[in-house]
């Protein structure tokens, strides 16, 4: 079986994200930039469904400039086979037009099982794992920290508000991860040096036929207000009265 | 725990900085035209290249001249030459005497240089590197050197990884990796922490001066527009530094509506009370400083020690199999205030006589010691040489008295005056006793200019996996609370920059916490500890800082 894993180039989890000056987004200028922590769970769940034998190849794939190579090759380290690279001078086309391109990218390739990280640290959208089920007409399953797989049945088990899921999905199917499905692993120098001689196949929008829509348009970006700091009060008194004088909560 | 794998390589070099990737891009251009195929390899323990980089920096070109005639046309991250210099003494915390520009000594003109970011710069760099065919492993920590039977340096290897607090392994696990090579060169900048092994095994300083340090300390700021003079660059000494303390202010302007501004604290400092940050944050609130400040935000924040002892503390650069560059040896002009140009410099020649050695069929480990005269045959001998009285005149004469005898040596007879100061106490034998000093009273911050130290550590992106041993290693976890409390009040509570250290006491008597995933990597406490009890060792790589145009 062949797994297809999504990866996306994002702002380090690290960093602390700044907005641009003229508040036209966030400044990536000289940031350092990873693998989305949610991705990465997703291509090492794939790295050890290959190393269980359930898997019999691992395909990464991301869409961007030319600097998200870095990120194929960094899931490549970690044992993926090869990489697709969609090149789009675009950085985020929006969840819509990415779910249009990695479902014409499975049409291609024909995985078994398409794994996706529940959603972005940067934009946060939670969308391009279920948009993609829709449009492939797959069954799916959302937020996994636990996959097994055993046929053509995955079994999935789900953080879901107040408890655990569990599903059965007939493959091929599409799987996003959550934060507990696994820890991924340190990447390995020589298993770096290895990534660069993997095949790493290019190809573009207008090759797979379609064409990303600016379906939304960023006007503004406002960093969160600034936290006020603490003052002491003599009294009880004086803490009441600034609850409801100042802080307006009581 | 699991055997280390290893690899082999022609040469290795420890640190992604500007003397070790200067190596690097060398190597591979003398290779390649020599057709010696050499594989190279850089490691380096922040997170990518440029994560850990901090200076200030004005950049003078004269090794980039060298290295990359082209870098213009290669996109080089120099774009904003300096258009104005300006020194001020600060006399109080109001009033400051402009230096005229006639005045100043020759060393600390820019005309020519150019403004930048270091971390920029090695960004750059690293790409020149790997388009030559160089491997750079960022996230990876040299932690040990290897030797062979012959006490010759064999390689390195780089830490474990998944290893807990507790030192035991965790599922993560995953041993560190054996980087053998016929040369290895050390390029990790002041007080490397292989470099110091180095320094003792092969007692590298023999019959040289201590080497002596500074803390520098950076902001970066977004200003107004209106108040931004691309290409102008602000140095400055005196308050709120004083009674024998020294060091300076810089301020540059930069692009891009940007400001660094920062403070260099000598480490050899007397008075145990004496808090670098402080002194920073105190610092930018004089006019000279703030009218540049006014309106705008802060940005970035980091700390990085500097080695500043110059040519009269320079040890042995060359060792059996390995070669020591760049500030891991201390080639920092300190009359200039600048190392980026002599870092580079170095770490070239390093990989001419590393080049010299494998074409004439050297197959590794011997002690290359034409490098000491190649260096000394260079222009890096010759500026640190002219300039080797400069910083101990400062501290024997103060600002006033040593700023003269700096003035004609460097503006009227080229540095040539016929004797050498020494200056032969080192730092962490300075501090008196903390009853013999009068306490600093710091003004609190008041969240415009000044800032507390834990949201300033914020700024700097630092992140330890925490789960990991404590990489800020006591010899004696006693001396901390029996010794250096009562007699220097911990000074560590205020030279470190990043609030790693306090003392806390929850009511059984103080004890020192060590905050380690504060760490900014600056390396004070290995230098400024006066029982040099503290040895800083790589944490896992990776961690640490992730400074952005710093």
């Amino acid at each position: 079986m062949k797994v297809l894993v999504a990866v996306k180039r994002v702002i380090d989890y690290n960093v602390k994200v700044r907005v641009k000056p003229d508040h036209s987004n966030v400044d990536l200028a000289n940031v350092k930039m990873s693998i989305n922590p949610f991705c990465e769970i997703a291509v090492e769940e794939a790295v050890r469904l290959k190393e269980s034998g359930a898997a019999s190849e691992v395909v990464v794939v991301s869409i961007g400039p030319k600097s998200v190579q870095d990120q194929i090759r960094a899931a490549m380290a970690m044992g993926a086979d090869r990489g697709i690279w969609i090149e789009t001078a675009e950085t985020d086309l929006g969840a819509l037009s990415i779910a249009r391109l990695l479902a014409q990218v499975v049409r291609d390739e024909q995985p078994g099982l398409v794994l996706l990280g529940k959603q972005s640290i940067d934009s946060d959208n939670n969308q391009t794992g279920q948009m993609l089920a829709a449009m492939l007409d797959y069954p799916q399953a959302t937020f996994a920290s636990k996959l097994t797989v055993t046929g053509d049945e995955a079994e999935v088990t789900r953080e879901i508000d107040g408890g655990l899921q569990t599903l059965a999905l007939k493959l091929p199917a599409v799987v996003t991860t959550d934060l507990r499905l696994n820890e991924p692993r340190y990447i390995k120098l020589p298993d770096i040096m290895k990534a660069k001689r993997k095949p790493l196949a290019q190809t573009s929008p207008e090759t797979l036929g379609v064409t990303p829509s600016a379906g939304l348009k960023l006007l503004s970006v406002e960093p969160p207000a600034e936290r006020q700091g603490g003052v002491m009060v003599e009294s009880v008194a004086a803490l009441v009265d600034a609850l409801k004088n100042q802080a307006r909560v009581l | 725990m699991s055997e280390r794998e290893s690899m082999e390589f022609d040469v290795v070099i420890v640190g992604a900085g500007p003397s070790g990737l200067a190596t690097a891009c060398r190597l591979a251009q003398l290779s390649s035209d020599r057709q010696l195929d050499l594989s190279i390899c850089v490691v380096e323990k922040g997170s990518e290249v440029g994560a850990h980089i901090l200076s200030g920096a004005v950049i003078e070109t004269r090794a980039l001249d060298e290295l990359f005639p082209d870098w213009k046309e290669r996109d080089a991250p120099l774009v904003t030459p300096v258009t104005r210099d300006q020194v001020y003494l600060l006399r109080d915390d109001q009033n400051a005497w402009s230096l005229p520009s006639a005045l100043v000594p020759r060393t600390l003109h820019n005309e020519g240089n150019y403004i930048a970011s270091l971390g920029n710069l090695c960004r750059w760099l690293a790409a020149q590197a790997e388009e030559l065919g160089v491997e750079i492993f960022p996230g990876f920590a040299a932690t040990e050197v290897l030797f062979g039977d012959q006490g010759q340096v064999i390689g390195i290897a780089t830490g474990d990884m998944g290893v807990g607090a507790d030192g035991e392994p965790k599922d993560s696990y995953t041993p560190g990796m054996e980087l053998l090579a016929r040369y290895t060169v050390f390029a990790e900048g002041c007080r490397g922490q292989l470099g110091k092994v180095l320094q003792q095994r092969y007692d590298l300083a023999a019959g040289v001066d201590p080497q002596h340090y500074g803390i520098g300390l950076k902001e970066l700021w977004d200003v107004d527009p209106a108040l931004h003079e691309p290409g102008l660059v602000v140095h400055g000494a005196g308050w709120p530094l004083q009674n024998g303390t020294n060091g300076g202010f810089f301020l540059y302007h930069q692009e891009n509506n940007q400001v660094a501004v920062g403070l260099i604290v000598d480490l050899d400092y007397d008075n145990p009370w004496l808090s670098p940050y402080d002194e920073f944050q105190r610092v930018k609130q004089h006019p000279v400083i703030a009218r540049y400040l006014k309106g705008g935000k802060r940005v970035a924040y980091g700390a990085r020690a500097l080695a500043k002892g110059g040519f009269n503390a320079l040890p042995r650069m060359h060792f059996p199999g390995g070669l020591l560059v760049g500030c891991d040896a201390g080639t920092l002009n300190v009359a200039k205030l600048k190392g980026t140009h002599t870092g580079l410099k170095t770490g070239m020649l390093a990989a001419e006589e590393i080049v010299e050695a494998i074409g004439a069929g050297d197959q590794g480990g011997s002690d290359l010691a034409g490098f000491d005269a190649r260096l000394r045959g260079s222009w890096v001998h010759e500026e640190l040489y002219a300039t080797r009285n400069f910083a101990p005149a400062l501290h024997r004469l103060g600002i006033l008295g040593g700023g003269a005898l700096n003035y004609l040596d460097q503006n009227l007879v080229g540095g040539k005056l016929p004797f050498t100061l020494h200056d032969r106490t080192p730092d962490d034998a300075r501090l008196r006793p903390a009853s013999a000093c009068s306490p600093i009273d710091y003004p609190k911050p008041d969240g415009v200019l000044s800032f507390d130290k834990l949201s300033s550590v914020f700024l700097s992106n630092t992140n330890h996996e925490e789960d990991q041993p404590c990489h800020l290693h006591l010899a004696d976890p006693s001396i901390p609370v029996e010794r250096n409390l009562p007699e220097f009040a911990e000074p560590a509570q205020r030279y470190c920059p990043a609030g790693v250290y306090e003392i806390v006491d929850d009511g059984a008597g103080p004890r020192l916490q060590i905050n380690a995933q504060n760490c900014v990597h600056c390396k004070t406490c290995d230098i400024k500890d006066p029982a040099q009890n503290i040895t800083w060792v790589a944490p896992e790589g990776g961690g640490g800082p992730n400074y952005p145009n710093m």
